[in-house]
Order: C-alpha cells, then sequence, then structure tokens
C-alpha cells in the first residue's frame, strides 16, 4: 500500500500532460478531421457524395465499364496480399537462417538487412525502374545469356517485385527478432522427445514466431496496400492503386474526396487489424509463454 | 543444407543489393545512361556539390530530423514515465491506444489528416497557405514520438521500483532521485529511441509529402520531385555518399564496443539462453509492434 503513494507518483501530472495535450491534438483530432472531410462538401455542408462516389463511380476501361474506385481498391488490396504472401516466403527462411547462425555472422547479416531500409526509398525504386525497363539491365543479362527479352516494366509484377523489395525487412526482422529469442531449450526437448528437424519446425518453432509473423504481416501489407510511388514508377502509373487515388485528388485539391477515400481505407484496415490481433491472441493464449 | 542455406541467403541479399549496387556503379558512370556504363567519372560527384538546391534539401532535412528527434525524445520520454505511473487504468488505455495509431495508421492516412487539419486551422486564420517548417515539424515530432515512448515504457517497467526510493529514503529529492536514478537506468531505452526518431524523421517521405510548405523542401520530397522527369546520376552520386554514411555508422555501432543502441536485458530476470546467439544490437521494436502489448 505504501508503494502505491510513494513520492514519485507525484511528479506525474507535468511529465505527461504535454504528451497527452499533443496525443489529442495532433493524433486524434486530425483523425476527427478525416471524418469531417470525408462526410462534408466544398461548403462544408454534411453530404454522403464522397462516401457513394466511392462506391458508385463508373467509368470505362478496356471497352467495358466498371466501378472506378471499387476497382483500384480491389487491386491495391490484391497486390498488398500477394506481396505480403511472397515477403513472407523469402523472408521467414532468411530470419530462421540469421538466427541459425553464429553471433558475428547475425550482425553482419542485420546491417545487411537494415542497410536498405533506411536509404531513400524512392531512388531505390527508380533504381528498379532502370533495372526492370525493356532496355534495361535484366534485359540485357538475359540476352546475354541467349535468353529472351521479358516485358516486366508497366506490369503489375514489376509492382509486386517493388513492393517486395521496399518492405522484405519489415517482415525479416521482426520474425528475426521473436526467433533469436527463442528459448534454445525447447529445440532440445522436442528432439530429445523424437521430433525429427521438420516437426521441430512445424511444431515449435513455427508457432513461437506467430507473434512476430503477424507483426511482419501488419509492417508489409499496411505500407504495400496504402503506397502510391511504387505504382507511379513501377506501374508506368498504368495500376492505380487506392495511395494513387488519394495523392491525385489531394493533388487537385478535391480535399473531401481525398478524405473519404481515406477514411475507407482507414475503416478498411481498422477491421483487418482487429481480425489479425484476435488471431494473435488465441494463438498465443493457446501457446507459447514468450 | 548447409549449403542450400547459404545459396538462398546470398540470392536475397543479391535481391536486395542490386538496385544499391546499380546506384554506386552508375554514379561513376561518364555518360547519363543508366543502363549502359562508358567510363569513370567523378563528373556527377562535382555536379552535385554545385547544386545549391539539393544541398539546402540535405541541410533542412537534417535541421527538421534532429529538431523532430529532440523534441520526441525529451517528450516521449516524459511521457512514458508519466503513463508508467499512472494510476487511472482508462487514461492509461486511452494513450496507449493514442500511441499505437501512428504506428499502424498507413502514413498516408496520417499525412492526410494532419494536413487537413493544418489546412482547415490555417483557413479560420485567414491563411491561404498554412503549411510551412512548423507544420512539418509537428507531423514529424507525431509520428516519432510512439517509437520513443515504445522504447523507454519497457525500460521502466523492467527497472526496479525500489531503487528510487532506496535514493529517496538516502535524502535525495525526488527530482535528483530521477535524474541520478532512473535517467541512467532508462538511458539506452531513451537513446535508441532518440535514434528512431533520427532515422524515421530523415526517411519520411509520404508524411513529408502531404505536410510540406513550398518553401521549405526536404531531401525525400526534393528526389520525389526529380524522379517525376529523369534523373541526373547526381542524385546516384548522393545516394552513394548517403550509403556510405549509413554503412559507417552501422558498422561503428554495432562492431565496437559501444553499447548504446543495445536493448539490455533487465538485471533481475534470468537470463535466457537463447537460439545460438546472445541479444543481437540494434535489436528493434518491430516484435512489440501489435503484438507485444
Amino acid at each position: 500500500m505504501s508503494r502505491e503513494v510513494a513520492p514519485a507518483r507525484r511528479g506525474v501530472g507535468p511529465a505527461l500532460a504535454p504528451y497527452t495535450v499533443w496525443a489529442a491534438l495532433f493524433i486524434v483530432v486530425p483523425l476527427l478531421f478525416v471524418a469531417y472531410y470525408a462526410f462534408t462538401d466544398n461548403s462544408f455542408a454534411f453530404t454522403l457524395e464522397n462516401i457513394s462516389r466511392f462506391f458508385t463511380a463508373k467509368s470505362t476501361a478496356e471497352g467495358r465499364e466498371q466501378r472506378t474506385y471499387l476497382v483500384i481498391f480491389w487491386r491495391s488490396l490484391r497486390l498488398a496480399v500477394i506481396s505480403t504472401v511472397l515477403c513472407l516466403l523469402l523472408g521467414y527462411p532468411l530470419a530462421y537462417i540469421m538466427a541459425r547462425s553464429g553471433a558475428r555472422r547475425q550482425r553482419v547479416m542485420m546491417i545487411l538487412v537494415m542497410i536498405p531500409m533506411w536509404m531513400n526509398f524512392l531512388i531505390r525504386t527508380y533504381a528498379w525502374m532502370t533495372i526492370l525497363q525493356d532496355t534495361g539491365i535484366l534485359n540485357g543479362f538475359l540476352a546475354l545469356l541467349g535468353l529472351g527479352r521479358v516485358h516486366i516494366i508497366g506490369t503489375e509484377s514489376a509492382v509486386v517485385i517493388g513492393m517486395v523489395y521496399d518492405y522484405l525487412p519489415y517482415m525479416v526482422l521482426p520474425i528475426y527478432s521473436i526467433m533469436a529469442k527463442m528459448d534454445v531449450k525447447l529445440l532440445e526437448a522436442a528432439r530429445d522427445l523424437g521430433c525429427n528437424s521438420f516437426s521441430v519446425l512445424r511444431r515449435v518453432i513455427l508457432p513461437l514466431s506467430l507473434p512476430g509473423v503477424l507483426s511482419g504481416v501488419t509492417m508489409v501489407l499496411i505500407p504495400s496496400v496504402s503506397t502510391f510511388y511504387i505504382s507511379q514508377k513501377l506501374g508506368n502509373g498504368k495500376f492505380f492503386l487506392i495511395g494513387d487515388a488519394i495523392e491525385g485528388q489531394y493533388t487537385a485539391n478535391n480535399l473531401h474526396f481525398a478524405a473519404a477515400m481515406a477514411f475507407i481505407l482507414m475503416v478498411a484496415l481498422l477491421a483487418v487489424m482487429a481480425v489479425m490481433k484476435e488471431l494473435t491472441n488465441r494463438h498465443v493464449r493457446g501457446g507459447s509463454g514468450a | 543444407m548447409k549449403t542450400a542455406s547459404k545459396i538462398y541467403t546470398a540470392l536475397i541479399f543479391l535481391f536486395l543489393f542490386a538496385p544499391i549496387a546499380i546506384l554506386l556503379v552508375f554514379s561513376f558512370n561518364e555518360a547519363k545512361s543508366l543502363s549502359v556504363f562508358s567510363g569513370f567519372s567523378l563528373k556527377w560527384y562535382a555536379e552535385l556539390f554545385h547544386d545549391s538546391a539539393t544541398l539546402e534539401s540535405v541541410r533542412n532535412t537534417l535541421l527538421l530530423a534532429v529538431s523532430a528527434m529532440a523534441l520526441s525524445t525529451v517528450m516521449g520520454t516524459a511521457a512514458s514515465v508519466g503513463i508508467h505511473h499512472l494510476r487511472s487504468r482508462w487514461l492509461r488505455a486511452a494513450l496507449n491506444t493514442a500511441t499505437d495509431i501512428p504506428m499502424t495508421n498507413p502514413d498516408i492516412i496520417t499525412g492526410i489528416s494532419l494536413m487537413l487539419m493544418f489546412v482547415f486551422v490555417g483557413r479560420l486564420f485567414g491563411l491561404a497557405n498554412s503549411l510551412s517548417f512548423w507544420t512539418m515539424l509537428i507531423a514529424h515530432v507525431t509520428f516519432c514520438l510512439p517509437y520513443v515512448i515504445l522504447q523507454v515504457l519497457p525500460r521502466l517497467n523492467q527497472m526496479d521500483p525500489s531503487l528510487p526510493e532506496a535514493a529517496m529514503d538516502l535524502g535525495c529529492t525526488p527530482l535528483r532521485a530521477f535524474l541520478k536514478v532512473t535517467i541512467p537506468e532508462i538511458l539506452p531505452g531513451i537513446l535508441t529511441g532518440a535514434v528512431m526518431a533520427f532515422t524515421m524523421s530523415l526517411d519520411d517521405f509520404v508524411i513529408s509529402y502531404f505536410t510540406a510548405g513550398a518553401g521549405f523542401q526536404t531531401l525525400p520530397i526534393r528526389i520525389y520531385n526529380m524522379t517525376k522527369k529523369t534523373v541526373t546520376p547526381k542524385m546516384y552520386a548522393l545516394a552513394t555518399i548517403i550509403f556510405f554514411v549509413i554503412l559507417a555508422l552501422l558498422l561503428i555501432s554495432n562492431l565496437t564496443g559501444g553499447d548504446a543502441g543495445e536493448p539490455r536485458k533487465p538485471r533481475r530476470t534470468r537470463r535466457k539462453k537463447v537460439l545460438h546467439a546472445p541479444e543481437v544490437k540494434n535489436d528493434y521494436v518491430f516484435a512489440e509492434i501489435n503484438t507485444g502489448r
């Protein structure tokens, strides 16, 4: 009881006040502004026009009529999910290899994974553009090997390559940091109890690394679903994503419609995150104590 | 298996470093071409150092990053102490949720939301253009704060609460006990948080893009504007310089004894044996995000 009223607690108010005010003013209030702009027109009168435009606006592409923004939204989601799955498939083995290497090699690999994250992603994405061009280095290399040229730039594959490239470290690091902390006794115990390497992986390592996987999935999915630079550069502007749509409306000074799309994206992502959080909780409760 | 994993690792790193290698090589290219190397030259480096707009954007970026780091580190550390000692569960949950928002929201939404507010408030005061260095600073502090808090708060939770109490029993004032006992205990967290805030600010493009004023251009925004047209290899030269600076910093912080960035284990818990190797430095907060709390 006496610990509860320890003198250290007296100073709490002044320490906490600036952040509380800051968080309210610059985190919470701006989100309210998104909702406010989304549901108003240019004279700030209430309207559902912006929201319904997102769901109903139609345009003609490739000779048939389609719902412009729903198509864009679906495409963003699809490409982001593909990229996330590819990041997981590529990144999980790397994280595992890293965690099982010697201390010194682990550090070197950490540095190697982190360097790209700290270099400006715009210029790295631009470099991919020059690699993937029809007359670029990849095609030059393929021609050298006597293989045919491939047309990648301006396709969905190019956009996916860009996303996987930019966000792969965000998948590797959380998984790695969980695996590196894994209690090696658990693996030894599993082996003592008759597991072979594969079942150690499936029954011990995979479940224990699940929080890292979910964290990595979130960290790849969210930026890739909302990107606008990668699609502009590597998709040649042909594959509008929801980020492009928002950025386009912002550039055109259509703030209310931009806000409406941001609002819808936010709500959709909140739903996805809630489901993922629920899944993690269920697994963490059922399995690991880490 | 051993060879297989070596080949696999090599291929992944080839993928990660191919574009960087291209940047490095073609920054020394004589011609402007980005696919044919026609001869070694340093002329793009010379051009870079005569490009005053780019140099100014580098200065702006550093100024913004240092300011954002200083503000978010001080405010975030104070906030962590406050949250740690908070008795109201409701307020703590509310603050934790608010802290999570900038980390889980896509950057584009954080950027748009701040921009909408700035524009709206600016209009109230009759300003045609309310975006400036200051709006950008507010935005950067806002997205840096959670990284500081997520580094400092766990340290406070790991600290033995009887340490500052002992100091006070021995005659320290609460403030003195805080400065002499608590701060040194949580210093590694503060430093890691500061470094993360600095790098996040340095590298941010999306949020800056929406909150930047016309008069204040940071490097990512300048690069964005340049890549709308064709990029001259002087930007490759700049990327090459950045690469070597980062490489040097990472090597210094990781391979020498300096442990500023190393999250130490709490002293009083038993050290677990880990998979083959001890804690690796610069262990990011990634695992904590969304799952660890």
